[in-house]
């Protein structure tokens, strides 16, 4: 039995584990938007103790967390490298000037901006939503919240249908594949040495073989839930039926004061002219 | 509905709840031609029944099984009928033209079928959810979601395994989840089509001993479809299908008493029922059923012992 979490699910019993999924959608685009609204050194300090706060909060260990950073390790280093160059400040002396290359004091404000902005907005996404929500809630919660699209004829229910049993059958076809690739590694097939082409001709007969099966798998599983009853999401009940609790309002209302307090910040920042505004 | 009064006196007037009726059945071969698959079938299951029907593979019994719930995809060669109770009228065509898709899933609801692969059964990626599956399909409210749900769960016996994932269970407990799935819908009869034949012996066991639980404590009729003898022997009746026609319907007793018309049709009798009939050949008298072991073995002990006192000094 192959034993894969699907995504990057960190279960546990936290204030954001138990928030209602759809809370969590609406938090993590509100936090993204107050990410976007910093203008100056004082927001992005509130903003960056925000993000802690939410780790702390969640309690999931700053490693995981930290996984999640790394893998935009190299976006981050771009985007702060070309602030660091481009952001010319007219008002000030540069602090490096060398031939072609010029570097600012505001350069160097805006680049560490741009870290928080994005650190901020991994820590608020991954926190609100692949860390503390499984899968299978997710869908649940975007099913309900897109639902108002189906009135335009959008089929909601379908793509919810869709990746419930793609998550379904994820770890089914895992196992499946891990099966053939013994069976074809029995009958003598190599797929961890030679050039890359090699490789991948070698997988040939994996692939193969798993579609075939996947399609016998549609076939049937269209069959027993056809003699399950199922005809389309049209007037269907729910065993689990999702429910705001105090929580979720709490944690909207806090982005909220959130997002009202780097409003204030900004404006303030603006008359009194604090520092680097961006 | 005389059928059903004519028919074994132990039956206790029981009444018809799926009357198949001349049904003949082909596919459409790859060059148009019909593959026949049925010829002339005709049966009839009473409520509260355990049928087995054997048949070697390729006999059609899938089909026949596929047809009593409206899932083959073309019925271009499905010729006869098969009535159904339970459907408005007393006993509804359920091949004629009028069917409309309401009564189809009426006639879903009330027949739930198991499949052989219980992988390819469960939708969803928790064991409870799945089981609501069918109920969420009926539009049934919520609380009583719950109650089936959890009444479903009991009877199989899989309560403690509610909110695991289906790919960390066994075989058996999989094709136990996707019974309590059809339970939930509260059928009439539930049709198991090679539902053990993927399994290891224990989760047979256990799948087997869900089924005629269901039978004997729910009522609910069944019809198993399978071609391993042992499941037969514990049936009340059973309908052996060769080439698309039945050519044995009886009791487990009287269908096992014609071994060469079972061979014939590429199944062999139960290892012990065999056993029997071959000491029976040898001229040793056995008496009461012998289709499973502990009832064999009895009356090999019997014979025996009859032996032993026949053959005292003296008596010969």
């Amino acid at each position: 039995m192959v034993n894969i979490s699907l995504g990057q699910y960190y279960p546990g019993q936290s204030v954001l584990h138990r928030m209602d999924p759809r809370a969590k959608v609406l938090a993590s685009i509100i936090y993204i938007v107050a990410s976007f609204l910093c203008k100056n050194f004082f927001s992005f300090v509130l903003l960056f103790a925000s993000a802690i706060l939410l780790i702390l909060v969640s309690r999931i260990p700053l490693r995981i967390v930290m996984r999640s950073i790394r893998a935009l390790i190299f976006i981050m280093a771009f985007t702060a490298v070309l602030n660091i160059f481009w952001v010319t400040d007219t008002t000030a002396e540069p602090l490096i000037h060398w031939h072609f290359i010029t570097v600012y004091t505001k350069g160097l404000y805006h680049a560490l901006f741009i870290l928080v902005r994005i650190v901020a907005m991994i820590i608020g996404t991954s926190l609100f939503l692949t860390y503390t929500t499984s899968p299978i809630a997710l869908t649940d919660a975007l099913e309900q919240l897109l639902h108002p699209l189906a009135l335009l004829h959008v089929p909601v229910h379908t793509f919810a249908m869709m990746m419930t049993i793609a998550l379904r059958f994820i770890p089914t076809i895992m196992d499946e594949t891990d099966k053939i690739m013994s069976a074809q590694k029995a009958r003598g097939a190599d797929f961890t040495s030679g050039s890359l082409v090699q490789r991948a001709k070698a997988l040939i007969p994996v692939i193969v073989p798993l579609f075939a099966s996947a399609f016998r798998r549609a076939d049937e599983l269209a069959t027993a839930m056809e003699c399950r009853c199922y005809h389309g999401g049209e007037g269907r009940t729910r065993l689990r039926i999702l429910k705001y609790h105090a929580r979720d309002f709490l944690v909207l209302f806090a982005l909220l004061v959130l997002i009202a307090l780097l409003v204030t910040i900004n404006i303030l920042g603006a008359r009194f002219g604090w520092l680097y505004t961006m | 509905m005389e059928d059903s009064r004519s028919g074994n006196s132990s039956q206790r007037q029981k009444n018809t709840l799926i009357q198949v009726s001349d049904l003949s059945f082909a596919y459409t071969g790859e060059d148009g031609n019909p593959i026949p698959v049925l010829s002339h079938v005709n049966l009839t299951v009473r409520e509260g029944e355990y049928i087995v029907i054997l048949g070697h593979n390729g006999s059609g019994k899938s089909t026949l099984a596929k047809l009593l719930n409206l899932v083959v995809d073309d019925y271009t060669y499905a010729e006869g009928h098969i009535y159904m109770s339970g459907l408005g009228e007393e006993m509804r065509d359920i091949l004629s033209e009028d069917m409309t898709e309401e009564d189809v899933l009426k006639l879903r609801r009330q027949v739930g079928m198991v499949f052989q692969n219980p992988d390819n059964q469960l939708v969803a990626t928790i064991v409870e959810e799945d089981v609501a599956f069918g109920p969420e399909n009926l539009g049934v409210p919520q609380a009583e979601l719950r109650k089936r749900v959890d009444e479903a769960l009991a009877t199989v016996g899989m309560t403690e395994y509610a909110g695991h994932e289906p790919h960390r269970l066994s075989g058996g407990q999989k094709q136990r989840v996707a019974i309590a799935g059809i339970i939930a819908m509260k059928p009439r009869c539930m049709i198991f089509d090679e539902s053990t034949a993927m399994l290891d012996p224990l989760g047979r066991r256990e799948v087997i001993g869900t089924m005629e639980k269901l039978n004997r404590e729910e009522g609910i009729t069944v019809l198993s479809i399978t071609h391993y003898m042992d499941e037969a022997a514990r049936a009340d009746r059973v309908v052996v299908l060769s080439d698309g026609e039945i050519i044995l319907d009886g009791t487990p007793g009287e269908v096992f008493a014609e071994g060469e018309v079972l061979r014939k049709a590429g199944l062999d009798l139960p290892q012990c029922t065999a056993a029997a009939q071959y000491l029976q050949n040898r001229g040793v008298r056995l008496e009461g059923s012998l289709n499973d072991p502990e009832s064999c073995a009895e009356a090999i002990l019997k014979a025996w012992n009859m032996r032993n006192t026949n053959t005292q000094p003296g008596v010969r």
